[in-house]
């Protein structure tokens, strides 16, 4: 993990609230799942905003995300060649080695960033892909190239199948379930997974402000007491959460 | 070279630049990213006697220029600080400074009890923390309650303590002034504000807590205001606190009397922020001529 500063190589709109940032990052080893926190350098606002990976190549490192606030924002609206806050990469990200048998992938909008840089990095393991979205499909090229079962939802049914992803996945073909969404989509796929004795992961998305650990505002409410989504996460085995009802 | 020494409570300080409490954790979080050895010092996580997990809900609320949080002092408690966090903090080579709530007088006083066998150098009592149901900030409040929480946690204090004042207290400079009556060794002020954010979609609150502490820069003018009158109420020294995101912001702290100035929530907007905080201080004593930092700590 380091503090640097990264040049845009591109800053591009890909659909609707949806952005993809692409900066020089070389060198540096990323896994999966993990995030780094961005800030741009004008001094309008105040907190980094946590971006999790959705591609790292080795010497640029992509990432996807949704204008929701001040922040993301700012972001749409910045050029090539502007320089950006990374601190980064941080967090857990996904074991690979932990991923065992029939395994999917079941992301929900934005949740889907960090599942293409997995899906990818798993190479020639088979692996079934449910994306869930609201009206627009957007970046599910790798989904395509890499999974060997993918479905796709809206819940308007504009693109693909009509409904919520929970309700097309064929729970009982899998050992494992990775899952990054919506809290109301994982909150479903972790009462499935655990009830169904699959082993499930879920990336989750909390409200931080260092994303190093220092500030406890991502605590998360485990067995084994309180953890922090951005220091022991942002991935857990959902077994191990406690989840409120 | 500007010589940024300064002695304080009988300690020396490297320089003026301490990390608040609740945003540094026990410093090991930052030591990928700078040298901490470089702080003046760092003042713990809030400590509590028993472990604390904190508050339930959102914990974090951005606002102009500023944020709100309601942690709720999530917490390893005294005892673990004493065995396991504070040998990390002594690692780094600078003052440690353990940051101390309770909810009652029993807590503080078993707390400092714990923490006069440890290794800390100064205890800032904590009568201020706004995101606890019961104690905290309410200790902070009127100024009779604080002196009386302060005598008796000074009474069996065996290291220096500097009180940690609320900016919601009645009457500020009394409240300094009461302290020091009580005995207080040194001041630090302020911490957060009492605030509010309503989720508006969900026409409820924010924060399970309904109000949170509001930091960071949206609030620097009203702490500078309120160190500079806690300063011309007392004699005892003062670190200053409150939005400061840069060295001119930590200047403007030092003229208005404080000896110390802590960095809290700029650590979360760029996390090596108080090296710059430092070289700029250090920057504008060499191009104004001043020699020693302590020529211009309250000369407002």
């Amino acid at each position: 993990m380091e503090l640097t500063y990264s040049s845009i190589i591109e800053n591009k709109h890909i659909t609707e609230d949806i952005y993809q940032m692409e900066l020089e990052f070389e060198n540096k080893d990323v896994n999966p799942g993990q995030f780094f926190m961005i800030k741009s350098l004008e001094g309008s606002y105040l907190l980094p905003r946590p971006i999790s990976v959705f591609d790292y190549n080795g010497k640029t490192l992509k990432l996807l995300y949704k204008v929701v606030g001040k922040g993301t924002k700012i972001f749409s609206a910045l050029y090539q060649k502007e320089k950006v806050q990374v601190l980064g990469p941080l967090g857990n990200g996904f074991s690979l080695e932990d991923i065992e048998g029939n395994t999917a992938l079941i992301g929900g909008g934005i949740g889907t960033a960090p599942l293409n840089y997995l899906i990818k990095k798993m190479k020639n393991k088979e692996v079934d892909t449910y994306l869930g979205f609201k009206n627009k499909i957007y970046s599910s090229e790798n989904f395509e190239k890499y999974s060997s079962n993918l479905i796709i939802t809206t819940e308007t049914g504009e693109y693909g199948k009509k409904g919520f992803i929970t309700d097309f996945v064929d729970w009982d073909k899998y050992d494992t379930i990775i899952t990054c969404g919506p809290e109301v989509m994982m909150n479903e796929v972790i009462k499935i997974g655990i009830k169904k004795k699959i082993k499930t992961y879920v990336s989750l998305e909390r409200r931080m402000a260092c994303g190093i650990g220092a500030c406890l505002g991502c605590s998360v409410k485990t067995l084994d007491g309180m953890k922090r989504a951005c220091k022991e996460g942002p991935v857990f085995c959902a077994d191990e959460l406690v989840i409120e009802e | 070279m500007g010589n940024l020494k300064i002695d304080f409570l009988g300690k020396e300080f490297k320089n003026p630049v301490l990390s608040a409490s609740g945003t540094f954790g026990f410093g090991e979080e930052y030591e990928d990213i700078f040298d901490i050895s470089r702080l003046g010092g760092i003042c713990s996580k809030g400590l509590t006697l028993k472990p604390k997990e904190g508050n339930e809900g959102i914990r974090i609320w951005e606002t102009p220029m500023g944020m709100m949080n309601s942690i709720g002092l999530q917490n390893p408690g005294v005892e673990s600080f004493i065995s396991r966090e504070i040998n990390i903090m002594k690692k780094y080579n600078t003052n440690i400074i353990a940051n101390l709530g309770g909810n009652t007088e029993e807590e503080y006083l078993k707390g400092i009890e714990l923490l006069n066998t440890s290794e800390v150098d100064i205890i800032e009592l904590n009568i201020s923390c706004p995101n606890v149901k019961q104690g905290g900030m309410a200790f902070g409040i009127k100024s009779k309650t604080a002196y009386e929480i302060v005598k008796k946690c000074k009474n069996i204090s065996e290291k220096p303590m500097m009180v940690k004042l609320s900016p919601n207290a009645e009457n500020i400079g009394d409240m300094a002034a009461a302290c020091e009556e009580a005995g207080a060794d040194a001041l630090s002020l302020i911490n957060t504000f009492s605030g509010m954010a309503v989720d508006i979609d969900k026409r409820r609150p924010v924060f399970n807590n309904k109000y949170a502490g509001v930091s960071g820069p949206a609030i620097k003018a009203i702490a500078l205001r309120m160190v500079h009158q806690a300063a011309q109420n007392v004699e005892i020294p003062i670190c200053g606190l409150g939005g400061i995101a840069s060295g001119r912001d930590a200047l403007e702290f030092i003229m208005a009397g404080a000896s110390l100035i802590q960095v809290g929530t700029a650590n979360f907007m760029k996390p090596d922020i108080c090296v710059d905080i430092i070289n700029e201080i250090e920057v504008f004593l060499i191009k104004e001529n001043i020699e020693n930092i302590n020529e211009i700590i309250g000369i407002i």
